[in-house]
C-alpha cells in the first residue's frame, strides 16, 4: 500500500506480458469483467459467436481479439488497448500478444507503461521467457512490475510453489536494479477470479493486496526525475490578431521536469538563455506545469526558438550532440547494418543520420552480450554508434525515458525501424546477463 | 540538416480578425486546474497530437459529424492553438439522411467559430449516378467514396477522426497515427509500432495519416469532459419527446429511410440519441436524461455499448467495423 501523502493521480498505464499459454487474455477479461467494464451486449455478441462455433461455453478470448485473423487463428496478432476504471482511478491497459516472435509489441506496449503486469504459469513458474521478457522491461525503466502467479488453483502445495516463485523473481528484478518496494508478487487464478478483484479463501498463506487493490494504490509518480525541465517545441504560436500582434508562445508538452514561471531556462541548440515569462492555457495561466502537461511557454525574452528546439532548466541542460552511442530494439523485418542511413526522430526533431557501428547484440536466449554481429534483426536488441546531421540534445535514457528515447525511421518507406535508447541501457541488464555489455 | 520544418500558416486564408475575437470569448474568465486529473491528462495528449500534426503535415483536416467526439475534437483543437486560430478546416461527410438537429447543430457551429467546412456529399453521389443505392437503404458505407475523393481532391495528408478505442475490438487495434495507403486502406497487419508518445506521420504521397486525438477517451471520459468543459452539443444528444418508431430493438425517428414500418406505428417517447450517425442506422434510447449530470448517471448504469444499444451497422457482422475500415472507413 501507498504510504505517500500526496494525492495519486487517479490515471495508470498498465501493459501486460507473458508467454502464450499463461492465461494472459483471460486475465484481461477478467480484470474487465470483475471492474463491470464489459456490458451486457458485448458479453451477447461473444456468445452468440461463441454457439456460431458450435463451443458449449463463451470464449472470452473473443472479447479482446479484435480482428477477423485473430479469431481465425485464436491468437492476439497485434497491440490492442482496454480501458478499464474503479472508483479511485482510471486505467489504460496495452494488452500485448505473448509470443515469442513478437517482442516487438511488448516494447511497443512497455514504452508507454507506467506498470507491467507479468504473468508466470504457477506449474511452471520463472521460465526463460518470463527472464526475457523482465530484461527487456529493466531495459525500457518500467517503473513498477507486478508478477501475477497465475493458475494458482492447478498446484498442489500452493503455498510452497507460490513462495518458491516469488522469491526467484525477487532475485531476477533485484539483479536488473529495480527496488524491491517496486516489485510485487500475487497469486492468482484469472479463470475463477482469485485475488483479482476479489481476496480468495485459498490463499491463506498470501497477506498481501488484490491485482486490483494494488492497482489502485501503487504510486504512479515514481518515475526518476533525475534531469530538470526538458520541453521540446512542437509549433510557435503567433495569432497576428488584434487583441495579440505580438504573442510568441512555444508550444509543447513538458517532456521532463517542471516548468516554473521565473525559471531560468536556456533553448537548444543554440544554447541562449531566458527565463519563464508565462506558462499560457486556453484555460488560463498557470504558475507551473508538470510532465505530460500540454501547455505554451512565453519567455521573457524575444530569443530565436522554433519545432525541433528544446527549451531546458539551465544547471543540467544536455550538450547537443552529433554521435552518440544507442541501444536499438530493431522492429524491422530488413536487417540494421553499419553504414545505414536512417532518420532519428527525437522529441519534435527529425535528422538524418547514419550507423557507425554495429557493436554487440543482447542474445535474448542466452541473456548474454554479443559483440560485433553482422547485422541486427528483427526483434534483436544491440548498441549502435549513431552520427547525426545536426545536433540533438538528448539525454541518457536511465536519467529520462522520456528525453533519451527516440526512432529510428526508414527515409525510403517511412517506415518505424526501431525503438532507440540513448546510451548504452543494456549495462542495467548486465547483471542477469553475467558479463559486461 | 533538419528535416522537420515548422509550416507557416496562412491566417487570412480561412479566418478572420473577427474569428480570433471569438477565440478569445470562447474561453474567457476560466482558470486552468492546478491538479494533473485523468481528464487533464487526456486532453493535454491529444493537445500534443493535434501540435504534432501541424507542425509535421501540410494540409491536415478535421472530420466533422456533428456528433459529441466530433466536437469534442472540435473544442480541443482550437484549445490546442489558443490565442491563435485552429490551422485546420473541417470535413463533413453528409449522407443525406442526417437528423436536421445535425446540420443545424453543425452549420450555428462553423458559424460560431469561422470554421472552413469542406462538404462531401453522397446524394451527390447518387444524384449522378456514381453510387447507387443500397438495398437495406442503408448509407453508411457510402460514405467511403466520396470521403476518400474528399481526402483526395484536396490533398489532405493528415484527416483527424473522433474515433476511440473503446468503441469497438477494431478500433483497440487502432494506432493514434493511422497510415492509409492510396485507396485509404487500413491494414491491421502491417501497422507501425507507437513507442513513447514519438509518433510517425511519414507517408508517400498519395498515402494519408488517419490521427485519433481521442483513443485513450472512453464514453464516460467524454462526457465528463463535456460536462466540465460545458461544451456545447448538438440538441438529440439531452432527452427530448420524439415521435419514434421501433425497429430491429431500436427507437428510429422516420425520414427519408423509411418508416413507420408495418406493424410498428409511430409513439411519442422521451429518447435522446447516445451516438449520431446516418438517420437509417443510428437509433434512440429511451431517456429521461436531460443535462450532463443526468446522462452522466444514466451511463454509470448502463449495461449496454453506445453502438450495441443504437448502431445498426455493427450488427452486420462480427467483423463489420474491421471489414469498413479495411475499406476505408474511418
Amino acid at each position: 500500500m501507498s504510504t505517500e501523502t500526496t494525492a495519486q493521480p487517479d490515471l495508470l498505464r498498465l501493459a501486460t506480458a507473458g508467454s502464450v499459454d499463461d492465461g494472459k487474455s483471460t486475465l484481461v477479461g477478467r480484470l474487465l469483467y470483475d471492474t463491470k467494464s464489459v456490458l451486457a451486449d458485448q458479453i451477447d455478441a461473444v456468445t452468440r459467436a461463441s454457439v456460431d462455433r458450435g463451443l458449449a461455453t463463451p470464449d472470452l478470448s473473443l472479447l479482446v481479439d479484435g480482428l477477423r485473423a485473430e479469431r481465425e487463428q485464436g491468437i492476439t496478432i497485434d497491440v490492442a488497448y482496454r480501458y478499464f476504471a474503479t472508483p479511485s482511478r482510471t486505467f489504460v491497459l496495452a494488452d500485448t500478444p505473448g509470443h515469442v516472435q513478437y517482442t516487438r509489441n511488448t516494447v511497443s506496449g512497455a514504452s508507454t507503461a507506467q506498470l507491467v503486469v507479468l504473468l508466470v504459469d504457477a506449474r511452471n513458474g520463472v521460465v526463460a521467457q518470463t527472464r526475457r521478457h523482465a530484461a527487456v522491461l529493466a531495459l525500457l525503466g518500467v517503473p513498477r512490475l507486478v508478477l501475477a502467479v497465475n493458475k494458482i488453483d492447478l498446484v498442489d502445495d500452493a503455498a510452497a510453489v507460490y513462495r518458491d516463485i516469488a522469491a526467484e523473481f525477487a532475485e531476477l528484478t533485484a539483479s536488473l536494479g529495480w527496488d524491491p518496494s517496486a516489485v510485487q508478487s500475487i497469486p492468482v487464478s484469472a479463470l475463477h477470479g482469485d485475488n483479482v478483484a476479489v481476496r480468495s479463501e485459498n490463499t491463506p498463506y498470501y497477506s498481501g493486496p488484490t491485482l486490483i487493490e494494488h492497482l489502485e494504490s501503487v504510486p504512479v509518480d515514481a518515475e526518476p526525475d533525475t534531469v530538470g525541465l526538458r520541453f521540446p517545441v512542437q509549433y510557435v504560436i503567433r495569432p497576428r490578431t488584434p487583441e495579440h500582434p505580438d504573442y510568441r508562445g512555444y508550444a509543447g508538452q513538458v517532456a521532463v521536469g517542471t516548468a516554473r514561471v521565473g525559471d531560468p531556462v536556456v533553448a537548444l541548440p543554440s544554447g541562449v538563455r531566458s527565463t519563464i515569462g508565462r506558462i499560457d492555457t486556453a484555460d488560463g495561466p498557470l504558475d507551473a506545469a508538470q510532465p505530460g502537461r500540454s501547455v505554451t511557454i512565453v519567455l521573457a525574452d524575444d530569443i530565436d526558438v522554433s519545432r525541433g528546439d528544446v527549451i531546458s532548466s539551465v544547471g543540467d541542460a544536455p550538450t547537443p550532440v552529433r554521435e552518440f552511442a544507442a541501444t536499438v530494439c530493431w522492429l524491422a523485418e530488413r536487417p540494421l547494418r553499419t553504414g545505414a542511413r536512417v532518420l532519428v526522430k527525437h522529441g519534435t526533431q527529425t535528422v538524418q543520420a547514419i550507423v557507425d557501428t554495429v557493436e554487440s547484440r543482447f542474445d535474448e536466449q542466452a541473456l548474454a552480450v554479443a559483440p560485433a554481429p553482422e547485422e541486427l534483426g528483427l526483434n534483436d536488441i544491440g548498441l549502435v554508434h549513431l552520427r547525426t546531421a545536426g545536433e540533438l540534445p538528448v539525454d541518457d535514457y536511465r536519467a529520462s525515458r522520456r528525453s533519451g528515447s527516440f526512432l529510428l525511421i526508414d527515409p525510403a518507406s517511412g517506415n518505424t525501424l526501431s525503438a532507440g535508447l540513448v546510451g548504452n541501457a543494456l549495462e542495467a541488464v548486465r547483471t542477469v546477463a553475467g558479463q559486461p555489455a | 540538416m533538419r528535416v522537420a520544418l515548422i509550416m507557416t500558416i496562412d491566417l487570412t486564408d480561412q479566418f478572420t480578425t473577427e474569428t480570433a475575437s471569438d477565440i478569445d470569448a470562447l474561453f474567457a474568465g476560466r482558470t486552468a486546474p492546478e491538479d494533473f486529473d485523468t481528464l487533464t491528462a487526456l486532453e493535454s495528449e491529444a493537445i500534443h497530437i493535434f501540435r504534432e500534426v501541424a507542425g509535421e503535415f501540410e494540409r491536415p483536416v478535421i472530420m466533422f459529424s456533428g456528433g459529441k467526439d466530433s466536437t469534442v475534437l472540435l473544442h480541443l483543437a482550437i484549445k490546442a492553438f489558443w490565442p491563435a486560430p485552429m490551422p485546420f478546416p473541417v470535413l463533413h461527410v453528409d449522407t443525406g439522411h442526417n437528423l436536421p438537429e445535425v446540420l443545424e447543430f453543425r452549420d450555428r457551429l462553423v458559424e460560431k467559430h469561422g470554421l472552413r467546412l469542406v462538404v462531401a456529399s453522397v446524394e451527390d453521389y447518387l444524384a449522378d449516378g456514381r453510387l447507387q443505392e443500397r438495398p437495406d437503404g442503408i448509407r453508411n458505407p457510402l460514405q467511403i467514396q466520396p470521403l476518400l475523393d474528399a481526402i483526395a481532391d484536396n490533398r489532405f495528408d493528415a484527416v483527424f477522426g473522433g474515433a476511440r478505442r473503446d468503441e469497438e475490438r477494431a478500433r483497440a487495434k487502432e494506432r493514434i497515427f493511422s497510415l492509409r495507403d492510396a485507396f485509404g486502406q487500413w491494414d491491421p497487419k502491417r501497422q507501425r509500432p507507437e513507442l513513447w508518445n514519438l509518433y510517425n506521420g511519414r507517408h508517400a504521397p498519395g498515402e494519408h495519416v488517419r490521427v485519433f486525438p481521442l483513443s485513450n477517451f472512453t464514453e464516460l471520459d467524454i462526457w465528463r469532459y463535456i460536462a466540465r468543459e460545458d461544451i456545447a452539443l448538438a440538441s438529440l444528444y439531452y432527452a427530448h419527446e420524439r415521435e419514434v418508431f421501433h425497429r430491429d430493438g431500436m427507437w428510429m425517428t422516420p425520414g427519408p429511410w423509411g418508416g413507420p414500418d408495418e406493424g410498428s406505428p409511430l409513439q411519442t417517447k422521451s429518447v435522446r440519441y447516445r451516438t449520431v450517425g446516418d438517420g437509417s442506422t443510428t437509433g434512440a434510447v429511451l431517456s429521461d436524461a436531460a443535462d450532463n449530470q443526468a446522462i452522466l448517471d444514466e451511463l454509470t448504469v448502463s449495461r449496454l455499448t453506445e453502438r450495441g444499444a443504437t448502431r445498426g451497422d455493427d450488427r452486420v457482422s462480427e467483423a463489420a467495423m474491421e471489414d469498413r475500415k479495411r475499406q476505408g472507413y474511418f
